[in-house]
């Protein structure tokens, strides 16, 4: 498989590209080319996976990263039991960190975790001795979409490093941007952030990116823009000004793609508000690359499976 | 007859006598009543605190023991087994219990189950307002009356200039001290971590440092306005220690205490989640410490107070937005101050003495904090070098969240000594 690397993989878990370091991120994109091609096949299937078991644990709703992971625990031949539980964040009853446990007590090798809560990932990795992949917690990370992200680009553009890679949206409550500016970072690419002034989140620069609230400016440089899906369903989005507001001051439009760069990568991790923060022609135009990164996403998460999978010593990776 | 108790050749330190050196101390009954160089004196106990340091017991005047209400997180039983453990012979009591402590009713009976279970000093701080909740002014003279010696709204702020300014009134003309928990909820919101870089790594909402430091300034001009006494609790941002040196060089009557969290530990340890670090205030920069440890320093900064927050795990081992707030401490505060202040040069031993137990005897006005012969014997012997890990399983208070686990610390309580009694050896 990636017999030229000499990486080794030793995360138990997948919490955030934040812990990850260029060369193992390095490892998941070059294993994810080699699943890519397998994709292509006739026969989409692998045993590198068999007689283990992975667990959709997911408390919220969530169609595509859950079914991507089904995907991709299938193409390698791993069994797969979907868990979904209601999300409430006052839900009384059991922990997380018991619901972990009884997972792990079934048996099960990898429980791959979708939660409201920031941190929730790492505390269930914390406390259960199965791998954990976090497949999005609150605003904090969500690293195989970032994955994803960069798999798509890096197929596309050849590399990363030197990249102007622009993300506009709803920064300040994005798991999706934060992801992504630790990945990207790594590998050199220089990322600008671009959202209205309240949806910024504090000190972000310190994450090595640059900041504007002008998706003009954001656009001008970009070799790639991944646009965020608005969520003006958000109890603090109501001090917003309308959907159609921010359509016509932030909306990703062929009126706006005509000032970037002809052959801007136009990204979006879905799903997507046609009309809100993309515009309809943008979305199935031909730098959209947003149902390509939908394939992607299948060949990353089988990288992910596998790495964590074959870490034998089940200590803690939490940094 | 009293029975005598005999400490020989520890380093007695007691600032309030100016007293820093190697003497002998005797105690009869409950008080003592003889500091000395080589005490001559048959006792029924002798303590050997050679190599050891004898300090006034601590008064920690910042404590959750939440009861009545909450007794499976904590009593006063359990929390002044904890504080004895500690060092700390003296806690106040804060009033955020269930019900709170606003009613004469509720004192009465908190003073009979402090009669009979508790095993250090006991005083009670009585609500500002009733319920806690910053409508109605508490009956503070009727409060008073049942024996409490200051009021706060800990874990609130009174929102409302005019019934804080009532408070101050109040508390001025029965002698009780306003300790206040500055923060403006409207800033501080739903916020879990300190606002900035932090927070948004963590992708958890955050308190900015204004919700804490408008309200200081707040509380402390509404205090200058009534010429009343005003304490500020858990001081946690740089800014506040400002205003607050700036307050004391105007005259004001203000003093502050901070938690040995505030000066050891910074948001950045919050990195993992871990909600023993989940306090509020919360934890804040690098530079914030600094700025705590300067005041501590130079006297902005009065008092050392645990704010021991006990919570079950059941209320701590979740996700970090659903986890309590606040971390145990009466355990560790000696040892991180001793730690921290001193194993840093930052304070001398007699500096840290004014901190932990001069200082907040004073402030409240009880008749502790000193080791003066005729006063109650509350002393705690400490074996300043000797090291240790702090471990979930070694600690006495029914609740476990300490943000300090794992840390090794410099500083063993030997004996703690309550009213003549030894209550606490290692």
């Amino acid at each position: 498989m990636t017999k030229k690397k000499t990486a080794k993989w030793v995360h138990k878990d997948l919490l955030g590209l934040e812990y990850l370091s260029r060369e193992d991120i390095e490892l998941l994109l070059d294993t994810a080319e080699s699943f890519r091609e397998i994709l292509g096949r006739k026969i989409k299937k692998v045993p590198a996976l068999r007689g283990k078991t992975v667990v959709n644990l997911f408390y919220e709703p969530s169609t595509r990263t859950r079914v991507s992971f089904e995907v991709a625990a299938k193409r390698l031949s791993a069994d797969v039991i979907n868990i979904a539980v209601e999300s409430s964040s006052v839900r009384k009853g059991e922990t997380l960190n018991d619901t972990g446990k009884n997972i792990e007590a079934l048996k099960a090798d990898i429980i791959v975790v979708r939660h409201n809560c920031s941190g929730a990932a790492t505390m269930l990795a914390r406390n259960v001795n199965v791998s954990v992949i976090n497949a999005g917690d609150g605003w904090h990370e969500h690293p195989t979409q970032a994955l994803l992200d960069m798999f798509t680009l890096r197929k596309k553009t050849g590399k990363l490093e030197g990249l102007n890679v622009s993300i506009a949206g709803d920064i300040a409550h994005s798991r999706v941007a934060r992801s992504n500016i630790w990945g990207l970072t790594k590998f050199g690419a220089k990322v600008t952030v671009c959202a209205p002034k309240i949806l910024i989140p504090p000190g972000i620069e310190r994450m090595g990116v640059k900041v504007t609230d002008n998706i003009d400016e954001a656009l001008r440089e970009a070799d790639a823009i991944n646009i965020l899906r608005m969520q003006f369903e958000r109890d603090d989005m109501k001090a917003f000004p309308s959907q159609l507001e921010y359509f016509k001051s932030f909306g990703i439009t062929e009126e706006r793609l005509k000032k970037a760069k002809k052959d801007i990568i136009v990204m979006h991790p879905g799903p997507i508000n046609r009309g809100v923060e993309i515009s309809s022609e943008v979305a199935d135009g031909g730098n959209s690359v947003i149902l390509e990164q939908v394939t992607n996403g299948i060949a990353v998460r089988m990288a992910v499976l596998f790495w964590v999978s074959q870490v034998k010593d089940k200590g803690t990776s939490i940094p | 007859m009293h029975l005598k108790l005999l400490i020989k050749n520890g380093h007695v330190i007691d600032p309030a006598n100016k007293i820093d050196g190697v003497m002998d101390i005797l105690v009869e009954g409950e008080k003592i009543s003889k500091i000395g160089f080589g005490l001559d004196v048959k006792a029924e106990t002798v303590i050997d605190a050679a190599g050891k340091i004898v300090v006034p017991g601590i008064v920690d005047m910042h404590v959750h023991l939440r009861e009545p209400g909450r007794e499976d997180k904590e009593t006063i039983f359990s929390g002044t087994k904890a504080a004895a453990k500690g060092g700390v012979t003296s806690v106040l009591v804060m009033p955020n219990t269930l019900p709170s402590l606003d009613s004469v009713g509720v004192i009465k009976t908190l003073n009979d189950i402090i009669k009979k279970t508790a095993n250090v000093g006991v005083f009670i701080c009585g609500a500002i307002t009733i319920g806690r909740a910053g409508k109605e002014l508490a009956d503070i003279s009727a409060l008073k009356k049942e024996g409490i010696i200051a009021i706060s709204d800990d874990g609130g702020s009174v929102d409302s200039d005019e019934l804080m300014l009532k408070a101050f009134k109040e508390a001025k003309r029965e002698k009780v001290l306003v300790i206040c928990h500055s923060e403006d909820k409207s800033l501080s919101g739903k916020g879990l971590v300190n606002r900035g870089f932090t927070s948004t790594r963590l992708g958890l909402r955050g308190i900015s440092k204004e919700s804490e430091y408008k309200r200081v300034a707040r509380d402390i001009k509404l205090a200058e306005e009534i010429g009343a006494s005003v304490h500020i609790a858990h001081v946690s941002t740089g800014e506040s220690v400002e205003i607050i040196r700036k307050g004391k060089l105007k005259g004001v009557k203000v003093t502050s205490e901070t938690a040995p969290h505030y000066f050891t530990l910074n948001e950045e340890d919050l990195l993992d989640y871990n909600t023993s670090m989940k306090v509020n205030p919360p934890l804040r920069t690098k530079d914030d410490v600094l700025a705590i440890r300067e005041g501590l320093k130079d006297g902005t900064i009065d008092v050392i107070a645990s704010d021991h927050a006990p919570h079950t795990e059941n209320e701590k081992e979740i996700e970090f937005e659903h986890a309590e707030f606040g971390s145990i401490g009466l355990e560790t505060e000696l040892a991180v101050s001793v730690t921290e202040l001193i194993g840093k040069g930052l304070l001398t031993w007699s500096e840290l003495v004014k901190k932990i137990s001069l200082n907040p005897a004073r402030i409240l006005d009880i008749n502790k904090g000193t080791l003066g012969s005729g006063k109650d014997a509350d002393i705690t012997i400490v074996s300043p070098d000797k090291e240790w890990v702090v471990n979930k399983v070694g600690f006495v208070s029914k609740s476990k969240n300490s943000a300090f686990i794992g840390k090794k610390l410099k500083g063993v309580v030997e004996y703690a000594i309550y009213k003549g009694k030894v209550i606490y050896k290692a």
